[in-house]
């Protein structure tokens, strides 16, 4: 049908049937921009299913719901724009919450849009009734039942608005069945009513000139200074700036897992990560720091560790644009609340150039003596050689997501995304199974670039049914499979913290390559370097999307490692200790 | 060391479970939670007594602040505010003690409401140390039931608390 044809029908159905709440909701979503929503159907969301009918958003029919959101994150997180989530009610809804958690979490602009039983049923135990309201109070950054299809269009704008100011995170609007279906006079104007109501939320973009100031002349003292930067930095879309701001500082820099991509890997000012699997120097910096610069990070306990041993020595200075952030694990003396771009561009207008040449030097030359390393086995397939043969085939320019694991530890090693909104993990949740529904998301936001998938055996079981979806749709999604046999990260701590006793972490997993043939999706199996290396360049060059299976090492183990409850100092380099 | 936290917020359904949720996620406490509403129509003033050390007070601020529906918070010392709190008691009383409890009564401006056979109802109204020593004093009558409301508060003076 084409386009014109499509929007003839559809104007004449609404006719015959009425202008409905759930057109109202279609038109706000497209007032916002929305051109992809990922989603399934089922009784309570069915008007607003008739509404989206022959409707120019793009609508991605997943095979569970926990894909779809992981979707829509993984489509927000390559766009920067928010994510779009549609599911029925109860267990429809209730499917997404490990997604909303998870965005929640990470800071994901999400509006999350569920059906809900007719407002007369509401409360009644009615078929497919859950409080999806209040499963999700405490995991959403605001959540809105509609009462009266009226509020949709002021709701929806305050929803997105919501979702992608401030600190971003995702916002559920519960759409009751009869306010979606509710047909509604036609000749009214719906949307001259959409100013919105919310006072209680004034997100601070613009910092205390006096806290800029502080910051700056503390800068100028420091002798051991050391940039800690993370997913703030790519929310707030001042990559450059930050780069900037290091290179006319001369401050080394380090990241979390989150902030990877926002500064140029192959900067010398650069150590790589920090952190539980940071690198050495990474780690010995912030620990010998007298000026820890934090920006756009939330001092999360696998970055830290034991807080009595994280940065003892340093001063702390936190640019962020939550404020409940400031001080909630560590005390901060040098607190810059707003938009941390904004902050490094203030900063930036009088640039405190700190004299650190010395420590700069002595971090470099300890981070090129103690590199990340693993050692080669003939005849074997080792997981960080699959992930070096990944970033020497794309050169850090393809979208890589993750499952979480050792994979994705050696991925955050191993790959070194060149810009913001290339590495794309879950990092707070940690959930299993986020990776491949992120990677469908992605590449249906940026139709352009290579999306890789690197998974675990294990974690690519959470939502393997997502191949029907790529395969339907052609989303040339790569998915990487490290498959070891087991939960390999599980498997590490009981070797080295459970006395060897592997509890269930032995997993089986499917021939994938013979799962992706029965899903009509192109299989790859490779169980040796020459194997892999084809596979890598078969699968890049592949048009449509690809399962490899790259059967690697059993016993592999991330390093480094700072084991739970020790101090950052305290890093298991391979086999033996640090210090 | 204990403070009392006076907000306005949206008269909305679900308020209430936010902000009770919030605090119980990150394990905060509350002392004493009343509602009821404020000076304009949509909005309502909670006042929460709560405990902590300097630190986890400005956090508990800063999260709550961070709720949509809360439209303003401000944390109250106690010099600084008037707080009162009103508490019924039901206290045994044979005729001989009613005399006797109306002597305890009248220093505490507080006054007898319901009379019975054998039994009084007390109304008091006051900051929460004074409610505990009138409730001190009645114990040996008997006392068979309390009710009480927890604290409501402004600021003293000209400032306003939102």
């Amino acid at each position: 049908m084409s386009s014109l044809e499509k929007e003839t029908t559809r104007a004449a159905q609404q006719a015959a049937r009425g202008f409905i709440g759930g057109d109202l909701l279609v038109e706000s979503l497209k007032t916002e921009g929305v051109d992809t929503i990922f989603g399934y159907p089922g009784g309570a969301n069915l008007w607003i299913y008739d509404a989206l009918y022959l409707s120019d958003i793009n609508h991605i029919l997943v095979r569970h719901e926990q894909g779809a959101i992981h979707g829509a994150q993984g489509y927000s997180r390559a766009s920067g724009k928010v994510g779009v989530v549609l599911s029925t009610s109860g267990p429809g809804a209730t499917n997404l919450v490990t997604g909303i958690a998870d965005a929640y979490m990470d800071s994901t602009p999400l509006v999350v849009l569920t059906g809900q039983v007719a407002v007369a049923g509401i409360g009644k135990d009615t078929f497919q009734e859950a409080d999806v309201m209040g499963i999700t109070m405490p995991i959403t950054k605001h959540s809105y039942q509609v009462r009266d299809p009226r509020d949709i269009p002021r709701v929806v704008r305050e929803a997105f608005y919501i979702a992608r100011t401030g600190r971003p995170g995702p916002v559920l609007i519960d759409l009751p069945k009869n306010v979606t279906g509710e047909v509604l006079p036609a000749g009214e104007d719906y949307f001259s009513n959409s100013t919105m109501k919310i006072h209680g939320y004034q997100p601070r973009f613009e910092p205390n000139a006096l806290d800029v100031d502080r910051l700056r002349e503390a800068i100028k003292q420091a002798k051991k200074p050391i940039l800690y930067i993370g997913g703030g930095i790519i929310s707030s879309g001042c990559s450059e700036l930050i780069t900037r701001f290091a290179r006319e500082t001369r401050i080394p820099v380090t990241s979390t897992l989150m902030g990877l991509g926002s500064f140029p890997p192959d900067d010398p000012l650069y150590l790589g990560m920090l952190g539980m699997h940071g690198t050495y120097t990474a780690n010995k910096a912030v620990f010998e720091s007298d000026l820890l610069i934090a920006c756009g990070v939330r001092f999360d306990d696998r970055v830290c560790g034991k807080l009595e041993r994280f940065a003892p020595n340093s001063l702390k200075a936190h640019l962020d644009i939550d404020p409940a952030e400031i001080g909630k694990n560590v005390a901060i003396q040098y607190p810059v609340v707003g938009d941390v771009g904004r902050s490094l561009a203030l900063l930036l207008e009088d640039v405190p150039v700190p004299d650190c040449s010395e420590w700069l030097s002595k971090l470099q030359k300890l981070h090129a003596e103690v590199p990340l390393t693993y050692t080669k086995q003939p005849g074997i397939l080792k997981p960080q050689e699959v992930l070096e043969m990944l970033q020497a085939a794309t050169g850090g320019q393809a979208i890589v997501t993750t499952e979480v694991g050792q994979h994705q530890m050696w991925a955050a090693h191993y790959y070194k995304p060149v810009s913001p909104r290339k590495f794309i993990t879950s990092g707070g949740a940690g959930t299993m199974g986020y990776g491949f529904p992120a990677a469908m998301g992605a590449a249906i936001a940026k139709p352009d670039q290579t999306v890789v998938c690197v998974a675990g055996d294990a974690s690519f079981q959470m939502n393997i049914q997502e191949l029907q979806t790529i395969f339907e749709r052609n989303i040339p999604v790569k998915v990487f499979v490290i498959n070891n046999r087991y939960l390999g990260m599980v498997r590490q701590w009981q070797e080295l913290l459970h006395g060897e006793r592997y509890a269930e972490s032995r997993i089986g997993g499917p021939d994938f390559a013979k799962v992706a043939e029965a899903y009509g999706v192109l299989g790859l199996r490779a169980e040796n370097a020459e194997e892999a290396q084809a596979a890598v360049a078969k699968a890049l060059s592949h048009q449509g999307p690809v399962v490899v299976d790259f059967i690697v090492a059993e016993g592999e183990n991330v390093f480094p490692m700072v084991l739970p409850g020790r101090g950052s100092d305290e890093m298991m380099l391979a086999d033996r200790w640090s210090e | 060391m204990r403070r009392t936290l006076s907000m306005v917020v949206n008269d909305q359904p679900g308020v209430l479970s936010r902000i009770a949720g919030l605090f119980t996620r990150r394990g905060y406490n509350i002392e004493s939670l009343t509602v009821g509403t404020a000076e304009q129509p949509g909005l309502s003033r909670m006042t929460i007594s709560t405990t902590g050390d300097e630190a986890e007070l400005e956090q508990i601020i800063k999260q709550v602040e961070k709720l949509i529906d809360v439209i303003s918070v401000v944390s109250i010392g106690e010099d600084a505010l008037v707080a009162r709190e009103l508490m019924l008691i039901k206290v045994s009383a044979s005729a001989p003690a009613r005399s006797e409890i109306n002597g305890i009564v009248e220093p505490f401006r507080a006054s007898i409401v319901d009379v019975a056979h054998s039994s009084l109802i007390i109304q008091a109204t006051g900051d929460t140390d004074k409610n505990d020593a009138l409730v001190e004093l009645l114990r040996p009558y008997g006392i068979i039931e309390i009710a009480r409301t927890g604290v409501t508060a402004l600021i003293r003076g000209q400032l306003v608390s939102a």
